[in-house]
């Protein structure tokens, strides 16, 4: 935190807040994607009215969750563990300035290992898993780090069009600290031959951008006759600088 | 600092919640920012429609927005953390009938010429990032004449962003995500 705060009531003018930095474009997808036919009766006709950050932008839910014992550990929610590759998956929530975000809610949500959900409006013909839920959630440390123990999930098929497949992915969503840095994204895994043929995967612009949405193969935090792990950072929108920010330098 | 200020590290994407994603973002008690009983509590119901203005029943609305008195308990509030530990955050599934409800409490004004307001997030299949956008209050007209969001925008449009009174302590704010009608969006 900066310690030099203004010692009298002070009401900052717009111009006095640091904002967040814009994402640069092809970071994140166009809402208006055609290959991913959904987009085509949800996504907003009109262009969206940018908005300066104020107070209510620049700050956001510090939330640690209601965390049940084992939110954590998705192959620990049963009578029995859940069918499938055991696997760690464990990153770090930074913001582009390179600084871990602490304390803060990583949600996540995934298939079982076949690729089929724990949910009713999933109709793929592929078995339920009686141990698995597929629903996750852990608070970053006081570094930012996280980390939660699952099952490595299947490619799924879905109707978007002919013979069309998700590659395996986890969904993540998280918080940051300010209402900006609201992030919904997928985890995916390294080397799935789907990704040519995903409208989602794809819809982001970015070549590099897309690789930063799969994880990498974690050999060091794997574990012996246990568990093969993989890394995933998140990185949320980081600061802009202002006088605000930096009084007297 | 230690901390490497040169190397700005590149975004993670982002991607649609999907159909599924109950699974992992359901909280009974999301909807409730305060308690229903709290004092001076207000509830804020709508509906969410797509293009053809068919209900939405797989989306989600997300609120975050300051206290009573204008403040936010967070220590980037120039003005300084509030200290009341009010969450401030409201999450709600739509149901069958495309229909959030979101208890809460109306916030007070920030006393930067902006009309008290809650910011909105709403997630879906199909929405491959959020949409972001914002409630404000019907009984606030001298406010939201003057608020900078508001007063730039064609009064028709505007009019998308002010719930409706429904009742002595409900509040009606539906979102049209295209279309005739379609609710301003912010790019934030
Ligand atoms: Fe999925």
């Amino acid at each position: 935190m900066t310690p030099s705060k203004p010692a009298t009531i002070h009401q900052p003018s717009s111009a006095e807040i640091a904002g967040y930095l814009r994402p640069p474009p092809g970071t994140h997808p166009p809402l208006d994607s055609p290959p991913y036919k959904s987009t085509g009766l949800r996504a907003p006709s009109q262009a969206p009215v940018v908005l300066r950050h104020r107070l209510t932008e620049i700050t956001g839910p510090l939330l640690t969750g209601e965390i049940g014992p084992n939110d954590h550990d998705l192959t620990r929610q049963h009578a029995a563990p859940p069918i499938g590759e055991r696997i760690i998956v464990s990153g770090r929530v930074l913001d582009s300035d390179g600084r871990g975000i602490p304390d803060t809610l990583v949600e996540v949500w995934q298939a079982n290992a076949c690729g089929r959900y724990a949910h009713s409006v999933d109709t793929y013909d592929a078995p339920l898993d009686p141990n698995f839920s597929g629903g996750g959630r852990v608070v970053t440390d006081s570094a930012g780090n996280y980390s939660f123990t699952t099952i490595k999930p299947g490619p799924y098929p879905w109707g978007n069009h002919h013979n069309a497949w998700r590659p395996s992915h986890i969904h993540f969503s998280v918080f940051g600290r300010s209402f900006t840095q609201r992030l919904v994204t997928q985890m995916y895994f390294p080397g799935d031959p789907l990704f040519p043929y995903d409208p989602i995967f794809n819809s982001v612009p970015d070549e590099k951008a897309r690789q930063r949405m799969i994880s990498s193969f974690d050999m060091e935090n794997s574990v012996s006759d246990w568990a093969l792990a993989y890394r995933f950072d998140i990185v949320l929108r980081g600061r802009e600088q202002t006088p605000f920010e930096e009084p007297h330098e | 600092m230690s901390e490497s200020a040169q190397s700005e590290l590149a975004l993670t994407p982002s991607q649609t919640v999907g159909p599924y994603l109950s699974l992992g973002l359901t909280w009974p008690t999301g909807h409730l920012v305060v308690p229903e009983d709290a004092p001076g509590a207000i509830t804020i119901t709508g509906v969410v429609r797509d293009g053809t203005g068919a209900v939405v029943p797989d989306g989600m609305v997300e609120t975050w927005q300051a206290d009573a008195e204008g403040r936010f308990d967070h220590a980037d509030d120039p003005r300084g953390a509030s200290g009341s530990g009010f969450h401030g955050f409201g999450r709600a599934s739509t149901d069958a009938e495309g229909r959030y409800r979101i208890v809460t409490v109306k916030p007070g004004a920030l006393g930067d010429g902006q009309a008290p307001h809650i910011d909105v997030s709403v997630f879906a299949r199909g929405l491959l990032d959020r949409v972001v956008s914002r409630i404000y209050f019907p009984d606030e007209v001298e406010a939201n004449a003057t608020d900078p969001l508001l007063s730039g925008l064609p009064p028709e449009r505007a009019a998308t962003l002010v719930a409706e009174r429904v009742g002595p302590a409900e509040l009606r704010w539906d979102v049209r995500l295209r279309g005739e009608g379609e609710t301003v969006f912010l790019a934030v």
